[in-house]
């Protein structure tokens, strides 16, 4: 909710600047717009965030900080390992900033199970990843899994760099 | 109740049946010829109209199902039309042996449609040894027009039970799931078919994946598993209805589900905190039952045809393997020790041989007796997977998904491993799961 109306009076700043901008490049024969025309900033509203970053409590906020949603898995494993461990340290770190933001962990797998064992993989994975950000702190309540199998690669080659890519688990936060 | 039909079976008792000749078919023998055969157009007695066609035109379209059928099961060999002549009605009794036997024909089935006052049809099916010069076989069956393909399933399945002596399958249908969209997106859709791919009807619209659909054996319902509302679980699909209705309504994923053999029972998986287990629930809902309690992944389960037996895969050995429990859970013995990983199992209705798919270098399909013993791989495609049998358990419906796209596309083979084709579909198929015979 905070970071919703953080956006909102974000964008209301932007579009009062952009309308502000146009009207100093009227041409002259044109009046000038009453003044009372541009909205007034709300007079507690905060400063919009610094230059283009993400609002901060949004999914992009969270890649940004985190530096990735997507920790990887070797070929039928499910442990996780130090690279993720630091991976999802630092989700968790966000996490405990926002602590109103539930997310789902969708568990992936590679082409080269079956169509039921790989949902069971997903669904392995997807608890490691859940069960390490809970002994980081967040609350179980928060983190839902999911299991997708097979059925969502996002590298679409059927070589081992594509599977590589495909066994994983995302931590969702909502847009 | 949709589905449910009148098809009656009509005594053509005219003549006593003659003694058994000896045209057979074996269908075991890996290096069978297949059985030439003639199956002319059949004559209608008088050419009426019917909401499916003229009797006339729909006497051509019996006979050219019943050649698809007999073609497709790679036992027969149906001579081309240029060697076929015209047959009369009243050669339908009486074949003119002559002609026959210079075709190079063995066997002959002649046949004709006649609109019936009640606005029903009747199909004749006869079957003749043409060299033995006698009459094997003959039925009647009186349809619905809409329903003149079930007539010419039914002929078809005639002729192969009278020259195999295996079960009937051709007069059956399958549920799939159809498939459409790039690799990363694949719009996946309930559908069904009959086993030749005619009467083809999506049943979902492909808002949601769904996965691995099981007829119930009464045929009126599906069960399958769903994404609906992002989550993934076990759901039972009317067909006559259209309405879907939630199996098992708890938290976790629930999926791979089969109907037991006298639909009272859904075995199914539901995986907890990254531990999969195989239960069992009432087909009408209620607490589920668990089977197995090991700390790795069960799942797949399938029925033996007498529901006394469960087969599943299990990695509690460390990789994915074949087990049979009885069905109460007890009593769990692993039966695959070959090469390679194995899973999606499915028990034969014949109750003699079990299907899989072994994951070795490839995927590929096979069949190993119910002890495990006798392991045969059937098929050798890039990702061979999923079998399901047809009613008779002689023929084993799979999907194959190519290298690279990931497209899959649904296939036939038969226990010799001979006979492989593709199944026609609109779009890109997997997941098939054949139905029983028809009522």
């Amino acid at each position: 909710m905070m970071a919703r109306t953080t956006m909102k009076i974000a964008l209301v700043s932007a579009l009062a600047l952009s309308i502000s901008a146009c009207a100093k490049k009227k041409p002259e024969e044109l009046p000038p717009p009453p003044a009372t025309t541009a909205p007034a900033p709300a007079p507690e509203a905060p400063l919009p965030p610094p230059s283009t970053g993400p609002v901060p409590g949004s999914r992009a906020d969270f890649l940004s900080q985190a530096g990735t949603d997507t920790i990887h898995f070797a070929t039928d494993a499910y442990d996780v390992d130090a690279e993720d461990q630091e991976i999802l340290t630092k989700q968790a770190a966000w996490l405990a900033k926002y602590p109103n933001v539930a997310v789902t962990v969708e568990g992936h797998c590679d082409e080269r199970g079956t169509r039921e064992y790989n949902l069971a993989l997903g669904e392995r994975r997807a608890n490691a990843a859940k069960n390490f950000l809970v002994s980081a702190g967040v609350s179980a309540s928060r983190i839902s899994v999911i299991s997708y199998g097979k059925e969502r690669p996002v590298a679409t080659g059927s070589d081992e760099g594509a599977w590589a890519q495909n066994r994983r688990a995302v931590t969702v936060v909502p847009n | 109740m949709r589905f449910r039909l009148a098809l009656s079976l009509l005594s053509l008792a005219l003549f006593a049946a003659p003694a058994a000749a000896q045209l057979e078919v074996d269908i075991t023998g890996g290096i069978a010829q297949p059985m030439p055969i003639a199956i002319p157009g059949m004559p209608t007695p008088a050419v009426a109209n019917t909401p499916a066609g003229d009797t006339a035109a729909l006497g051509q379209r019996v006979a050219d199902v019943v050649t698809n059928d007999l073609k497709n099961s790679g036992l027969f060999s149906p001579l081309p039309k240029s060697a076929l002549q015209t047959v009369t009605h009243p050669q339908v009794t009486a074949p003119d042996y002559m002609f026959w036997t210079q075709s190079g024909a063995q066997a002959l089935i002649q046949g004709f449609v006649q609109a019936n006052g009640d606005g029903s049809l009747t199909v004749g099916c006869y079957l003749y040894d043409v060299l033995a010069r006698t009459e094997l076989t003959r039925q009647g069956f009186v349809v619905q027009p809409a329903q003149w393909r079930r007539a010419a399933h039914k002929c078809a399945d005639l002729v192969y039970t009278r020259l195999t002596g295996e079960g009937p399958y051709f007069d059956s249908r399958v549920v799939y799931v159809s498939e459409t969209g790039p690799k990363t997106n694949r719009i996946k859709r309930l559908a069904i078919m009959d086993q030749d791919g005619a009467n083809h009807r999506f049943l979902t619209n492909g808002q949601t994946i769904v996965l691995t659909p099981r007829f119930a054996p009464n045929q009126q319902t599906i069960t399958y598993m769903s994404y609906t509302n992002n989550r993934a679980r076990v759901y039972v699909y009317d067909i006559g209805s259209g309405t879907q209705r939630l199996v098992v309504d708890q938290p976790n994923m629930t999926f791979a589900p089969r109907f037991s053999p006298d639909g009272r029972y859904i075995v199914f998986s539901m995986a907890i905190g990254g531990n999969t287990d195989i239960y069992r629930v009432s087909s009408s809902g209620g607490t589920p039952q668990r089977l197995t309690t090991s700390p790795g992944i069960d799942t797949g389960a399938s029925y033996s045809p007498d529901g006394s037996k469960i087969v599943f895969e299990s990695d509690r050995s460390g990789t994915q393997q074949l087990y049979v429990m009885n069905a109460d859970g007890s009593n769990q013995n692993r039966i695959s020790f070959g090469s390679g990983r194995y899973g999606s199992a499915a028990w034969s209705p014949r109750g003699d041989l079990i299907a899989f798919t072994r994951i070795g270098g490839g995927f590929n399909v096979g069949i190993m007796n119910i002890d495990g013993s006798g392991e045969k791989i059937l098929t050798n495609g890039w990702q061979d997977e999923g079998p399901s049998w047809s009613p008779n358990g002689r023929v084993i419906m799979f999907f194959r998904t190519a290298q690279g796209s990931g497209k899959a596309d649904l296939w036939s083979v038969d226990l010799t491993g001979v006979n492989e084709r593709p199944v026609p579909t609109p779009l890109d198929g997997s997941d098939p799961a054949w139905g029983p015979l028809l009522p």
